[in-house]
């Protein structure tokens, strides 16, 4: 039959084909990991294609957490290179990657990403500190010097100077790195703030618990929603439901400055002058961890890391800034360690 | 009956109302019980077309734009000075002068010819005007430099992107009230950008890069398009028909033509049905443990994806194969071994040929859903930021790091720049118009040679 002939000759083709390409090695930087990292990591991967004789790395997104999971699989050419990071890498992680023989990891700090709170463009401004959001959307507030549970509904029962204005806040979800800054930042910060936290401890609970504490959040009313998608999701939420705050990286309100209005925190209003500055209380580092067995491995790993913290791309004037990363005040320092390749110690 | 009614009329003179021109009180009941369910049926219809046309309508309305492109036509002198420092037009002496080199030469000649037409840029510093540029045209001269350097020195007419605030403004997405607001755009660049227009600097064109460009970065949505992603599902596609159609068939005709009925068939054929019911992800869950940390094969290449798809489709394809086949009266079999034909002659000269449309339209309907499919792919690293073209498909191209096109409205929608929305249903147009193709030529096919008994 004609087409049994075909269709074997064809499948004998592509599998010759494909050992042929076996034998030859991968050329291209592989990337995973935080979706907040993506951005600037696709900035640079491109800007990195075109001016190098290196092919355009390929950078998937999935989450910190993923990405440094797929980093530690092992050391190969079918596993990435390199995992980006909107958190810290945790010794857990550091010790699966050394039971998978990933044994040396990089760990490079490229720049800043500031957080902010925003709402309807069309709303009311609002002017926050920790301690409005914990009390807006903490498990336990302080009433008239209680512990109660949280009853509140409207921003102006706690803060006169807020407006009188249904509360909801749309919150990073458990699985973003922007969780972490949010509970401690925010969270833990409010609570300390509103007196919330002496109260607990007073009550009897160790600093710890008390802590965790502060970090429970009210389930009534729908007041506070976990958003598990990425900021455009929030957006939307945003959109549907005016009233909302929502939680955005500041390179995401910059693109998106006619639909967002942004809140002052203590009363500092979030740019990439005052995240840098330090004044804006809420930001976070962000990293990516390079698997050092690939460096002399896998072509352009090296250049690639190097052009990331180079001036012209991580600078405070280069296309990361310009998108909305606060740059790195110790950058220099970065570009010395990466070109020395030095590999990060255990985290204690 | 009727002859016994008539016959005797006047037996039954205590129901003179049950005659048939006259409704009793259940027959009215169940005339509307059945007006009333033909009324369920409208509404039903009425709405599910209700929400495909909002659905289209929504796509469409913010997709279309996606095809046409706010492009710059302007003349620009290359300064061999500039981009060929040492003179040499040595390929690697021209690679040290970057993208950002270009950036500078770009702005300077705008704003040069801007001067010499005579367009007034008041009220907007030069930077803005550097900022209408889109940042994949100084990537796109250098490479044409590059390969020619006979061009510098000359004065060459370029064509490149506008911003995506600016390609917005130029097809209505982006207006003045929306540019105070906006701190990445300002109303004079707008002012500026409707004199640009008038003199025919700025046009907006069919915009061929959004199906032939690869994905660009969030910084320039202008740029991106489904070149890649368009490459990787056909490449996808093809492999997939060539592994399904094979295993589908042979393990079809097995099955019902050679098989023997008992217990180990049973379990065999409740599996398959079963298999048709598992969801995608699961079969990206077993590429990832298979295809990727088993044998090995390269992440986010078509070939994994296609593995994973086969796998996927190939139980819809064998049920419907193995329905097509039955459809074949046993008459034909029969008459086929009365000459004196083998069961391989009967299957192969008769049975398979009959069955043909039948087999082909199951497996176009199957290829159409794993064209649609982006579960699987996600756990195999196929979605993701591929900006290089995979080679051809005899050049190991199969094994290059490719996207699919229902990856990219995925990633595409969940970017940052307002742009990428566009962007993103005009991607999905793209999907619909590949589906809605291959769902035709599947019925042309079954309309062309569906034979009946």
């Amino acid at each position: 039959m004609s087409l049994a002939k075909l269709s074997v000759s064809v499948l004998a083709i592509a599998a010759v084909s494909a050992t042929g390409a076996f034998a030859q090695s991968r050329d291209n930087v592989q990337i995973a990991g935080s979706s907040t990292v993506l951005p600037y990591a696709t900035i640079v991967a491109e800007a990195f294609g075109e001016n190098f004789d290196f092919p355009t790395p390929v950078v998937q997104g999935g989450g910190s957490g993923a990405g440094r999971a797929m980093m530690c699989e092992g050391v190969g050419e079918t596993t990435i290179d390199i995992a980006n990071s909107s958190s810290r890498i945790k010794q857990s992680d550091l010790d699966r990657c050394a039971s998978n023989g990933v044994t040396e990891v990089m760990e490079v700090r490229f720049g800043y990403d500031g957080i902010v709170f925003a709402s309807d463009i069309n709303g009311p401004a609002f002017a926050f500190t920790p301690g409005d959001l914990y009390n807006a959307i903490g498990a336990k507030v302080l009433v008239n010097g209680a512990l109660v549970d949280n009853a509140y509904s409207q921003w102006s029962e706690f803060n006169a100077s807020l407006p009188a204005q249904d509360i909801l806040v749309l919150s990073p979800g458990t699985k973003h790195g922007t969780r972490e800054v949010f509970d401690e930042r925010v969270l833990i910060a409010g609570c300390e703030e509103t007196g919330a936290m002496a109260a607990m401890v007073a009550g009897g609970m160790s600093e710890d618990d008390a802590e965790d504490a502060c970090m429970a959040v009210r389930t009534d009313n729908g007041r506070n929603v976990d958003i598990d998608g990425d900021y455009t999701e929030t957006l939307q939420r945003l959109e549907n439901d005016r009233n909302a705050i929502g939680v955005f990286g500041l390179s995401f309100y910059t693109n998106n400055t006619d639909k967002l209005r942004v809140a002052t925190m203590n009363g500092v209003v979030p740019s990439t002058e005052s995240v840098a500055s330090g004044e804006y209380p809420i930001s976070r580092p962000l990293f990516f961890y390079v698997k050092m067995a690939h460096l002399d491995v896998i072509p352009g790993l090296q250049d690639y890391v190097e052009f990331f913290v180079s001036d012209d791309m991580a600078g405070p004037n280069g296309p990361l800034a310009q998108y909305g990363l606060v740059s790195d005040p110790a950058l220099a320092a970065t570009q010395d360690m990466v070109r020395n390749r030095v590999a990060m110690g255990p985290l204690n | 009956m009727t002859d016994a009614a008539a016959a005797n009329p006047p037996q039954n003179p205590a129901k003179p109302s049950s005659s048939l021109l006259k409704q009793t009180d259940r027959m009215k009941q169940r005339n509307a019980a059945e007006a009333r369910f033909k009324y369920y049926g409208i509404v039903a219809i009425c709405v599910s077309l209700s929400v495909l046309f909002i659905m289209l309508w929504t796509i469409f309305s913010d997709g279309l734009s996606a095809f046409r492109q706010a492009t710059f036509s302007f003349t620009v002198t290359l300064d061999a000075e500039r981009l060929d420092p040492d003179g040499n037009r040595q390929r690697d002496e021209m690679m040290r002068v970057t993208t950002i080199g270009y950036t500078g030469l770009l702005n300077d000649n705008l704003i040069a010819y801007l001067g010499e037409r005579g367009i007034s840029t008041e009220g907007v510093t030069d930077k803005e005007i550097a900022a209408f540029i889109s940042r994949d045209t100084p990537a796109r001269l250098r490479h044409m430099v590059i390969a020619d350097p006979s061009l510098l020195g000359q004065t060459i007419r370029f064509e490149g992107y506008a911003t995506g605030r600016i390609d917005g403004y130029l097809k209505g997405r982006v207006t003045r009230e929306i540019a105070l607001l906006d701190v990445n755009i300002s109303v004079a660049q707008l002012d500026l950008a409707d004199r640009m227009v008038d003199d025919g600097l700025l046009s907006l064109k069919f915009n061929w890069g959004f199906l032939t460009n690869p994905d660009a970065s969030d910084q320039r949505p202008e740029a991106s398009g489904l070149g890649v992603a368009m490459i990787g599902s056909a490449y996808m596609m093809l492999l997939v028909a060539i592994m399904v159609l094979p295993l589908g068939v042979s393990a079809s005709i097995y099955l019902e033509e050679f098989a023997p009925k008992n217990r180990w068939t049973d379990l065999i054929e409740v599996n398959i049905s079963n298999l048709a019911a598992v969801p995608s992800i699961v079969y990206g869950i077993l590429g990832l443990a298979i295809f990727i940390n088993f044998a090995q094969f390269p992440q986010s290449s078509p070939l994994v994806g296609a593995l994973v798809l086969t796998l996927m489709t190939l139980p819809t394809i064998i049920i419907a194969t193995r329905a097509a086949i039955r459809a074949v009266p046993p008459s034909i079999r029969d008459a086929a071994m009365g000459v004196g034909a083998s069961k391989m002659q009967v299957v192969f000269h008769h049975v398979l040929p009959l069955a043909a449309p039948g087999i082909l339209t199951g497996t176009i309907l199957g290829l159409a859903s794993a064209l649609g499919e982006t579960a699987p792919l996600l756990l195999i690293g196929m979605v993701a930021f591929v900006a290089n073209y995979p080679a051809g498909p005899f050049d190991g191209g199969i094994l290059d790091p490719a996207t699919a096109l229902p990856v990219q409205v995925y990633s595409w929608a969940s970017r940052a720049d307002p742009a990428f929305i566009e962007r993103s249903a005009g991607a999905i147009i793209v999907l619909l118009a590949f589906l809605l193709i291959m769902n035709i030529l599947a019925i042309v096919l079954r309309r062309r040679f569906e034979r009946r008994w």
